[in-house]
């Protein structure tokens, strides 16, 4: 079995592991951090997305061993404290959420891509989210909470 | 959907992971694991042993070597599309690279996986093709290159023998006055490409000079160059006519695939439009 | 009734725990000493059993105990509602049991469940068992499977038909105003099967305690009360009273989570024989086996016109797929969910449909977001656009003249249509005349023939639906076959610091109830939403309740909370009066205060709910206590409409559609919260435009389906879609007391014709004079109808 060591959430974690657990498994049933979901499969859904060295994986297509040594934020790690994160707002603020089991997925992907480009276009924020699948909000107000949480709504109502 | 059991052992080097192959001969080399592990969870590929190379340093770079760019198996795809040599030079390979699969897939999959499995809807195979990259492979018996044309042989198979892996991809110096693009249609479940097409062309004076058109997902057997098409416009002008000419005549000979999103007839009519488009694009039309 | 928040797009309590990872689903749940389940299914679609072998698997470390069709085949799920033949006889009902032990009906059928330590080892033995199966021929079309040789599906059931029903007008008067018809417009065309695809996962946990002899099951499901009373009732035969069904956080429902399904009362066997608890949790590629599928109809519709474009009649055939058994609601779907609704938005004289209900060895079909209605609206609102192209006249023109003129329900009665229903209130040329407003109608024309000369092709859609929810009054659905009620419950219980505890039987899986309910609840009340806590999903907590599905909750359970809210305000007004040395009647109640009409004498609500727990100065022969629980069961359905636009953009050479833009106008009576119903109506509106342009379960001639996965089964992600463009008309409902009439499925109702109509507009407009495209609307299929 091999042992692995991760930090996830700011806590350094070490567990013999084996060989075939998927990372989700390990980060739901081992250490009990169940926002992350499984939603397929297939790799198709996202609903399984955590940030692997600060950027967005599918954490149902890796093995916990092959995020050994590795740094893990999942949605539970997300905010600072009480603080939440500016994409948790969003989500919140424009009802970027119904049912809520794609949410986790669908923040840690969106919050992978305002990382890399701050000021996305309403398209470039539909095309960052394609590997995510969202069956209730039609994404309507998906994308808008990623634009309330790059700033871009503030002249409106 | 769980995997069978499986061993795991992370290779520290190349020659490491080559040694563990060829004393596990049921063994498999992990890189992302983005097509692998998906198969191991249907149980559809139970090997014994992953052989994990994606961490090995000598493997994950990207660099220019003598005008052109030599890129390690394990770089990620994400690698790839961000590096501004590449960027500079391979419009195809970015625009098949920004296209493979989601943020999260490009994040983790690797180019010498995804050549190594050849998967016949996988668009690096059509963009390597078109741009005439070569690929480095090591195996128990050494080191060899070989030409993309060559590399490719058939549907999920590779000139790759027992034990070998992908290390290096090489992407020769694009010539003066070429430009590659690539052009996907998309299967709108998987998003795997139904018609891809990476054309390079090359013009001198509004002619071209030279013309390299590839497909994948065309052909069950996988990706191919369709050297009829890029012959036609040898020595043409570089216009919307003669390249609708010479798109007409595109995937002819084909071992054509087709699923219930796309029959034969349909996609070798999208291979027509999509040679059009992607040539199109390559002369800037 | 204060409004500091109804109206409001107040933002969702629900919110806080689902965007920090802190929602709880089944599957998030862990209990002491859990086993876990997997089901190995049939990998075919019709099959005799001939030998089941489990030594191998039972022999395996980790294994706990494994069951088979022997053991537990007695048991079997319920229909819920019963329909008749036209003759009157009753319909079909073979059973269907919790594992299969003779034959086995489609793929995916459960035959063994192993229940082990793990969910690994649980499929590692299940992959050692070996069933030795005799293969049948399979039959999966319900229009094929009724002809004379078919496979028989149920052996004793004959031609597969588990019962033929109409409605409307007697047939001969519908084919006497067809023969008059100056035009008429016929359509044959498939509606075809789609999978529900909630996000989460079906799961559910079985969990028995021996001391106090005592079932729990955790399930994923829109119904607690429900389930529990089918699996106690007519599963089980369990004592209810020792029965707790609990419905946690639910990861989307859509209709597939209403269902009893097997393996609920699966693991709840499993837990009492293994004195453990045993989690089942789907994946996905079981889910697209089993989770009830929706829609799968095979219809020939005709409309007939006059002379000056008045419908005159409407006769249809339809063949409705149930799969291979019937799901808890599937008889009611294809009838009383759908021929009810034929009349649509039109003054249509007279309607005559045929209905035939088929056994296919496919997936169960059941309620899928709109149920029924999808399907009324989709032959109704693509006969109006393909007769508006085959006349040559304009879509929209040919609906403002066949519109049913605008009706309050208050002043003016409500309006009877032909297939028994009694439309509550409407203004229907206000919905569309809003949405070509919006659309910009003869710009967009306008634009459409520019682009057709560069070479673009531009279309656009019409669909003005109309839709019977808020269900149902009790006695007419028992009268046309439900073997239930279904009335909601409302209980609100005043503590004694005057803070508000409200069960309701209604489930909250992604409709935001727990914000919505508390805003009408404080707003009766004139207290802070704070003040108020909304409790759903645990039959132990909550008295009773039928949950959530036909865009209900609201309509009928909010109705229960506001009658309840009703008898606390009363009894609270008799407290203050005593208090206040005045009659009750002199009692008004605003703003949260009791205050003696014409004075400023009042009580605050705290006050009073003190007193009434604290009784030291009280009226004579009243109880202590401020909690009331009250059943609605309403008068009528609701009846929310709307008017959908959907613009196009085909791609010549590739067939590839793009929805460009999409306009939806919806009236759905009085609004609570704004944000939570566009919320509602962009989701159905994703869910219509896929079954367009994107969904369906495809057979392949051995009943297997070919693309049951989200590899092969496409649904929108974010960039198949547009920013949807809303607006709403309110009129309100007269028969309830909130004027609501529901928003769930309404998206989903309107859309899919709209779209489809689109694209044929499209065609239309270059000169393809197609009738019909098979959906999903793939490129494929757009393309060939250009070659044509
Ligand atoms: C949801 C999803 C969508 C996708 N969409 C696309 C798409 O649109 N287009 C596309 O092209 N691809 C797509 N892919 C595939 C993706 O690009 C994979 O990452 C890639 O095909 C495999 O790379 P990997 O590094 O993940 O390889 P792995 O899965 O680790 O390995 C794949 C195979 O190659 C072998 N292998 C790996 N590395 C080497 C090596 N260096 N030498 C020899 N053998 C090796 C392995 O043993 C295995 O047999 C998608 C994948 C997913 C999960
Ligand atoms: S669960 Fe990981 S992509 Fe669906
Ligand atoms: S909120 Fe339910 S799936 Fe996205």
């Amino acid at each position: 079995m091999p042992k692995i060591t991760v930090t996830v959430n700011g806590t350094q974690r070490t567990h013999d592991v084996e060989g075939r657990l998927l990372l989700v498994h390990y980060l739901r049933d081992v250490l009990g951090l169940t926002g992350t979901h499984v939603g397929c499969d297939t790799s198709s859904c996202g609903a399984c997305t955590i940030h692997l060295d600060g950027h967005a994986v599918k954490s149902c297509s890796m093995l916990a061993a092959q995020a050994d040594g590795a740094t893990i934020t999942t949605i539970e790690g997300l905010a600072s404290g009480d603080e939440l994160h500016p994409l948790q707002v969003g989500f919140k603020e424009e009802h970027g959420l119904q049912c809520g089991f794609c949410t986790p997925g669908m923040i840690m992907c969106a919050a992978d891509l305002l990382n890399r480009n701050p000021n996305p276009t309403e398209q470039e924020i539909r095309e960052g989210l394609e590997g995510n699948i969202c069956r209730c909000t039609g994404y309507h107000n998906i994308v808008r909470a990623v634009q309330h949480a790059a700033g871009q709504l503030t002249e409106e109502v | 959907m769980i995997p069978q059991a499986v061993d795991y052992k992370r290779a520290g080097s190349v020659s490491e992971a080559i040694s563990l192959l060829a004393e596990n001969p049921d063994a498999k080399i992990l890189a992302g694991g983005h097509s692998l592990i998906p198969a191991m969870k249907l149980r559809l590929n139970s090997p014994s042993l992953l052989i994990d190379i994606a961490r090995i340093p000598e493997l994950r770079y990207i660099e220019v070597r003598d005008g052109g760019v030599a890129i390690g198996a394990a770089s990620t795809h994400h690698d790839i599309i961000s590096n501004a040599d590449i960027q500079s030079r391979y419009g195809a390979m970015i625009e098949a690279g920004e296209l493979i699969g989601d943020t999260q897939v490009r994040n983790v999959g690797t180019l010498g996986g995804s050549i190594a499995h050849a998967d016949p809807s996988a668009d690096w195979p059509a963009a390597l093709i078109a741009l005439n990259a070569s690929i480095k492979v090591e195996g128990p018996n050494g080191a060899r290159e070989i030409p993309a044309t060559e590399f490719f042989l058939g549907f999920f198979y590779t000139a790759l023998e027992e034990g070998e892996i992908v290390t290096e991809v090489v992407l020769p110096a694009p010539a003066a006055g070429s430009r590659s693009v690539y052009r996907k249609f998309m299967q709108p479940a998987s998003r795997f490409a139904i018609v891809g097409c990476a054309a390079s062309v090359t013009i001198d004076g509004g002619t071209i000079t030279d013309a390299t058109v590839a497909f994948t997902g065309v052909s069950a057997d996988g990706a191919f160059l369709d050297e009829a098409v890029g012959a036609a416009l040898v020595g043409k002008a570089a216009s919307l006519e003669t390249i609708e000419a010479a798109a007409n005549a595109a995937a002819e000979g084909a071992e054509l695939n087709e699923d219930h999103y796309a029959s034969k007839t349909y996609r070798k009519h999208l291979a027509k439009v999509y040679a059009k488009r992607a040539l199109a694009g390559a002369c800037g039309l | 009734m204060s409004n500091k928040f109804i109206g409001k797009s107040v933002k969702r309590i629900e919110d806080k725990r689902f965007i920090t990872g802190k929602g709880r689903y089944t599957d998030d749940i862990n209990l002491p000493g859990m086993t876990h389940a997997y089901i190995l299914r049939s990998p075919y679609a019709h099959a005799r059993i001939k030998s089941i072998d489990t030594s191998a698997a039972a022999a395996m470390e980790g294994v706990v105990t494994i069951m088979t069709g022997d053991e537990v085949g007695h048991y079997g799920v319920p229909c819920g509602w019963q329909v008749n033949f036209k003759n009157g006889d009753i319909m079909k009902e073979p059973p269907h049991p919790l594992l299969v032990k003779d034959k086995v009906r489609h793929v995916g059928d459960a035959v063994v469940m192993v229940v082990a330590e793990s969910r690994e080892i649980a499929q590692d033995a299940a992959e050692a068992i070996i069933i030795d199966y005799e293969v049948l021929p399979a039959i999966t079309d319900a229009s094929k499977a009724v002809e004379a040789g078919a496979p028989l599906v149920h052996d004793d059931v004959p031609n597969n038909v588990c019962f033929d029903w109409e409605i409307g007008n007697p047939k001969a008067e519908v084919d006497e105003a067809m023969a008059s018809a100056a035009h008429i417009t016929t359509l044959e065309f498939v509606n075809q099967r789609v999978s529900p695809n909630a996000m989460e996962p079906r799961s559910y946990i079985g969990h028995y305690d021996g001391v106090y002899d005592k079932y729990t099951l955790y399930t994923s499901t829109q119904n607690p009360h429900l389930i529990r009373l089918l699996m106690c009732a007519f599963v089980l035969g369990l004592p209810e009273h020792k029965v707790r069904v609990v419905g946690p956080d639910v990861g989307g429902g859509f209709g597939s989570k209403i269902y009893h399904y097997t393996e609920e009362a699966l693991v709840t066997l499993a837990a009492k024989k293994t004195g453990r608890p045993v989690k089942w949790t789907e994946t996905r590629s079981e889910a697209f086996l089993t989770d009830a599928h929706g829609r799968d109809h095979v219809t020939k519709a005709e409309m007939g016109f006059d002379g000056d474009g008045k419908i005159v009649g409407l006769r249809i055939k339809t063949f409705a797929n149930l799969g291979a058994y019937l799901s808890t609601f599937s008889t009611a779907v294809p009838t009383y969910l759908h021929g009810t609704l034929l009349q649509g938005l039109y003054t249509t004289p007279k309607i005559h449909l045929d209905m035939t209900c088929v056994f296919t060895n496919t997936t169960a079909v059941d309620a899928y977001r709109g149920a029924g209605r999808p399907e009324a609206t989709y032959l109704l609102e693509r006969l109006l656009d393909l007769s508006a192209l085959e006349m040559g006249v304009d879509p929209t023109e040919l609906r403002l003249k066949n519109f049913i003129p605008a009706f309050d329900g208050v002043t003016q009665p409500g309006y009877q249509t032909n297939v028994a229903l009694q439309y509550d209130s409407g203004n229907y040329h206000g919905v569309l005349h809003r949405g070509l407003e919006m659309l910009g109608y003869e710009d967009f024309r306008k634009a459409q023939k520019e682009a057709a000369a560069s070479g673009k092709l531009l279309g656009v859609g019409f669909s003005t639906y109309i839709e019977a929810c808020g269900i149902a009054p009790s006695a007419v659905v028992g009268s046309l076959g439900a073997r239930a009620g279904l009335y909601e419950v409302g209980q609100v219980r005043v503590q004694p610091t005057g803070k508000v505890s409200v069960f309701t039987g209604a489930h909250s899986h992604g409709q935001g109830h727990e914000t919505t309910f508390a805003q009408v609840v404080a707003d009766r009340l004139g207290i802070p939403m704070e003040d108020v806590d909304i409790i759903h999903g645990d039959s132990d907590t909550v008295a009773f309740g039928m949950g959530t599905y036909g865009s209900r909750s609201l309509a009928v359970g909010g109705s229960a909370i506001m009658k309840s809210l009703d008898k606390i305000i009363e009894k609270g007004a008799k407290i203050a009066a005593h208090k206040l040395e005045c009659s009750p009647d002199d009692i008004e109640f605003t703003d949260g205060k009791f205050t003696v009409k014409g004075t400023d004498k009042s009580l605050g609500f705290g006050d009073i709910a003190l007193t009434a727990y604290v009784p030291h100065v009280y009226p004579a022969n009243l109880e202590p206590g401020l909690d009331f629980s009250s059943f609605y069961d309403p008068t009528n359905f609701t009846y929310p409409f709307g008017c959908h636009i959907a613009v196009v953009e085909v791609d010549k050479e590739t067939g590839a559609t793009k929805v460009k833009r999409f306009i939806a106008v919806d009236d759905v009576g009085n609004v609570i919260n704004p944000m939570i119903v566009d919320g509602q109506i962009h989701g159905g509106l994703a869910q219509g435009i896929g079954q367009a342009l994107l969904e369906g379960v495809e057979f392949d001639g051995n009943g297997q389906i070919i693309n049951g996965s989200y590899m092969d089964y496409a649904m929108p992600r974010a960039d198949d879609l547009p920013m949807f463009e809303l607006d709403r008309q309110v009129t309100p409902c007269p028969h309830n007391p909130l004027g609501v009439k529901g928003a769930g499925e309404a998206g989903c109702i309107g859309s899919t014709p709209a779209v489809v109509n689109a694209v044929i507009d499209a065609l239309w407009s270059a000169g393809h004079q197609v009738k019909d495209i098979r959906m999903p609307l793939t490129s494929e299929r757009v393309w060939s109808a250009m070659q044509s």
